[in-house]
């Protein structure tokens, strides 16, 4: 996975010099000059592992939009983007779990109907437009949230509680387009997960005990239900990175997704664009990573001997 | 009333319809039984005979789409139309099954013990560490280290699985256990073992059963009368060394010589296949109801439906056999 | 009389398939939900290719703009202006156009590569699956948005490249499913008659293989438009679009970008996100529909 991963990267250390002289009509003596100072004039190869020594000690590369290094950037915008993510992730998960399981447990309700509908119109919905109405609404039609970014501008030597309210303030629509965003896809396989598992034996021995509805809901069928949910909440996670991207664009939220926008605007910026393709990728797949052990835990057909 | 004749189970006139887009059709079509303390009754045919919908009706466990007619009355309570609350009291405590294809009945991400414990504490307050050693106490009661109660229900192999889930039914000391299928999918060694278990442990409890199945040599070993059902009715009834020795019901016939009687070498020989299949409950045949696969089907088969007689010891719905008693 | 009674096994062969494509149409067309996608398809299908007579390019000059800027919706301008002044509901039309081109192009791509992956790989099994699904498996962990921008950055704006681009991201979920639909096909007897028949790969596979993974293929094809669309929209929005074409995503891109937000000029920036929702949902109910046809499990209600 990771030597595939290595591939494409041998295709983008080559490129930086056919975009320098596509930015800029440069003599081809200054051109030489260029190549020989960023040491693109020595053979592919040697480039390559080069690339692989630089990344691997954390040096990225300078990225062309701060004239800074890539890492410090990245550095900069991380923890936005993991308060924000962080935020919306769980939210997601929380309440799209508890609605799919109430849509499988009420199935055919008016609640069911209703939550099946919302998800399937959320899904449809590009996330930045849903955030663009949500400023619209509630940003600048009732005056409830700011518009943009993380914080008030200004607002640097108030206490700690108050910017933490700031914080917060700043926070609650992005972190909703996102909810509302990922929820619709928890809720339908939760949902399906829950009816398939409502069918299976072991709910009718609970039932013969003399087991309350409810309860073997709780202790039988969620529990089982929960499983491939983990699984298919980890093959998704690709999607709320680009939501990430796009949501912070629209607000203007200084994370790792704003970082990608100005990165595509103002150049491209190559390095950096690379750094965060970089970052994105090994977050991924360490969720997933993450993802099969908590699998493992839960499942105790799994693994044990 | 019914504890002074020692009366557990009362089926009568049970009908279950399942409505299947919208066609109604009978599993069971009027069934009447009885089942008394310390009984042990078997219920022998094909699948799809109405076996485990009748047992599934005892319980009160039958899906939405399925409507009940009739009565099982259980010591002083109907379970037909029974109130939910009435109804959970009575599962487990009164009547408790043992499950067919016990890995599928167990939860697989819960630890035995615990499955088994839960079913004690939902019907007796004690407190979880009473729970929790008598749960032990039946495990070695059945065969199984205590120790094992930690484990999941993959670790174990079909047969321990099996002796796990009858320590389960026991676990709230009911009077009456339903066994469906409980030895299909085990080894032959197997199955007499658990076979033993359950005349072994009805001995020691005065435990009524009822064993469901559709192999004949489990019935012979654990039951004292054996009541043959085919698309949903009993069609004959009798002990169980009578009717399998000298079965009288042409399917009884039939089924009696496709699996040979465990401990009688002569029933060994090449089995006589039965033609056919069971008839789709919606579309049952006029008269009798297995009449096509009838070898010895005669003039009244086809047009008048045999009603179940008394023929000495023996119950039968059959015209043939009803002549052979009037000669 | 005989040689009318032995029909070729062509014209069989199409008889069945003509009367199974008629019952399939048949139970599509009692299915409500993708009736109902069906009809908003054919709406926007239509409204694209008569773009260019409902909206002529003229009215879309960025030099002689029609109506002065950011005016809300109005007897004249429906759907008001945008920052230049013109028809937000021109736009709308127009950027149908391209949207839907960019969609069915990228989807054509993205099929063909999943599908001729899936059936190689699932066919032929041993090293050449091992190899494709590696690769399939990279891409399917690698967050597509983020390798869908380093693509476009890298091969620069135009309207193939983006198609290009998500096609690229998106064939990887075809190709899976492909695989798995031919690993059981693989196993049928009348594929081990046909090789003990002594027919040739490629007999197999065109005569036994594809026509049973067509249905499966097509199913998968209407989704795969829909997050086509779906990508389009956000990389146009991001602004890797064609700088000279107009698409819903890159009219949002302009929204945006002139402060429509702050501005409060609702009529930019809701009509063409609601287009975008309206048809991705269209293909989705028509996908829903499709899946309950090809399972007749889920038929059941």
């Amino acid at each position: 996975m990771l030597v595939l991963n290595f591939f494409l990267f041998r295709i983008l250390p080559g490129d930086p010099e056919r975009t320098l002289t596509r930015l800029q009509r440069v003599s081809p003596s200054t051109i030489e000059e260029v190549k020989r100072e960023l040491g693109l004039d020595r053979p592919l190869t040697v480039q390559f592992f080069d690339y692989l020594g630089d990344t691997a000690r954390g040096e990225l590369g300078i990225s062309y939009v701060f004239s800074r290094p890539v890492s410090e950037v990245i550095g900069n915008a991380l923890w936005p983007t993991i308060l924000l993510l962080g935020v919306a992730t769980v939210g997601a998960t929380v309440i799209g779990t508890l609605l799919g399981i109430w849509g499988a447990w009420r199935r055919g309700s008016t609640v069911d109907t209703a939550s099946l509908g919302f998800s399937l119109i959320t899904y449809a919905m590009p996330e930045f437009w849903l955030g663009m109405l949500l400023i619209l609404a509630f940003a600048v039609a009732l005056d409830w949230f700011p518009t943009s970014f993380m914080s008030t501008p200004g607002l640097t030597d108030a206490s700690a509680g108050v910017m933490l309210v700031d914080t917060l303030e700043h926070l609650f629509l992005p972190a909703l387009t996102l909810v509302l965003a990922l929820l619709g896809e928890f809720a339908l396989i939760m949902r399906s997960s829950v009816i398939e598992a409502m069918n299976e034996d072991y709910v009718t021995t609970a039932r013969a005990k003399g087991m309350r509805e409810a309860l073997v809901l709780r202790k039988h069928v969620v529990p089982n239900a929960l499983l491939p949910v983990v699984t298919l909440a980890a093959l998704n996670l690709g999607f709320i990175v680009s939501g990430a991207i796009t949501v912070e664009t629209v607000f203007s939220w200084p994370g790792l997704g704003q970082l990608t926008s100005r990165a595509i605007n103002g150049g491209p910026d190559y390095p950096l664009l690379q750094g965060l393709f970089l970052l994105f990728s090994v977050a991924v797949i360490f969720a997933n990573l993450a993802a099969d052990l908590l699998l493992g835990l839960l499942d105790p057909r799994i693994g044990r001997a | 009333m019914n504890e002074a004749n020692g009366t557990l189970l009362e089926i009568e006139n049970l009908r279950v319809l399942y409505e299947v887009r919208g066609v109604r059709a009978p599993a069971v079509d009027g069934v009447d039984l009885t089942l008394r303390a310390g009984d042990a009754l078997g219920l022998a045919g094909e699948s799809g005979c109405g076996k485990s919908t009748l047992a599934l009706a005892c319980l009160g466990l039958l899906p939405r789409n399925a409507t009940v007619e009739g009565s099982i009355r259980f010591l002083d309570t109907e379970v037909v139309g029974a109130k939910p609350g009435r109804l959970r009291a009575l599962r487990w405590a009164g009547i408790s099954m043992v499950f067919q294809g016990a890995m599928n009945a167990f939860n697989p991400v819960r630890r035995v013990g615990d499955q088994v414990v839960e079913a004690i504490l939902l019907h007796e307050g004690v407190s979880r560490s009473e729970a929790r050693s008598r749960m032990q106490e039946l495990f070695e009661h059945v065969g199984i280290a205590p120790r094992r109660a930690a484990d999941y229900p993959h670790e174990f192999s079909g047969g321990m699985r099996q002796r796990v889930m009858i320590a389960m039914a026991l676990a709230c000391d009911p009077p009456l256990v339903i066994a469906d299928e409980p030895t299909t999918a085990l080894d032959v060694m197997i199955q007499a073992q658990i076979l033993n278990l359950l005349a072994q442990l009805r001995e020691e409890r005065n435990l009524a059963l009822l064993v469901i199945t559709h192999d004949l040599s489990v019935l012979a070993q654990v039951t004292d009368r054996v009541a043959v059902m085919y698309a949903g009715r009993i069609v004959e009834e009798g002990s169980a060394t009578e009717l399998l020795t000298t079965p009288r019901h042409p399917y009884t016939k039939s089924l009696v010589s496709a699996f040979p009687v465990v401990g009688d070498p002569a029933s060994r020989g090449i089995p006589a296949g039965l033609p056919g299949d069971p008839p789709d409950p919606a579309a049952r045949p006029p008269g009798c109801a297995f009449h096509p696969r009838c070898p010895a089907a005669f003039e009244p088969c086809d047009t008048i439906d045999p009603v179940l007689e008394r023929h000495g010891s023996r119950l039968a719905a059959c015209h043939l056999v009803a002549e052979e008693e009037e000669a | 009389m005989s040689a009318q009674a032995t029909r070729s096994a062509r014209s069989v062969r199409l008889t069945r398939r003509i009367e199974a494509f008629k019952s399939s149409a048949r139970l599509f067309a009692s299915n409500r939900m993708g009736v109902a996608g069906l009809a908003i398809l054919t709406v926007f299908v239509i409204l694209a290719l008569f773009a260019d007579v409902l909206a002529p390019e003229s009215r879309l000059s960025v030099t002689h703009a029609p109506g002065a800027p950011l005016e809300p919706p109005s007897a004249q301008f429906w759907l008001g202006t945008d920052e230049l002044g013109r028809s937000v509901l021109d736009l709308v039309i127009q950027g149908s156009q391209i949207s839907l081109l960019v969609g069915f192009l990228a989807t054509a791509i993205s099929i063909l590569i999943g599908a001729l992956v899936g059936i190689t790989a699932g066919y032929f099994g041993g090293w050449t699956d091992v190899i494709l699904m590696r690769l399939t498996d990279w891409f399917l962990v690698v967050p597509f948005l983020p390798l869908a921008i380093v693509l476009a950055a890298l091969l620069g704006r135009g309207l193939f490249v983006i198609a290009f681009v998500i096609g690229i991201v998106t064939w990887p979920g075809t190709a899976r499913v492909v695989r798995a639909q031919v690993l059981t096909l693989k196993e049928r007897p009348y594929v081990e008659r046909a090789r003990a028949l002594g027919a040739s790969d490629r007999q197999i596979i065109g005569r036994h293989i594809l026509p049973n993974v067509f249905p499966l293929i097509f199913a998968n094809t209407i989704l795969v438009v829909a997050v086509a669309i779906l990508t389009e929209a956000t990389l146009s929005f991001l602004g890797l679009g064609d700088p000279f074409s107009v698409s819903w995503g890159s009219i949002l891109e302009s929204a945006f970008a002139e402060g429509a937000i702050s501005l409060g000029a609702w009529w930019y920036l809701v009509p063409p996100g609601l287009c975008i929702v309206l048809v991705v949902l269209g293909f989705t109910m028509c996908g829903y529909a499709f899946d309950e046809i090809l399972d007749p499990r889920l038929r059941e209600r």
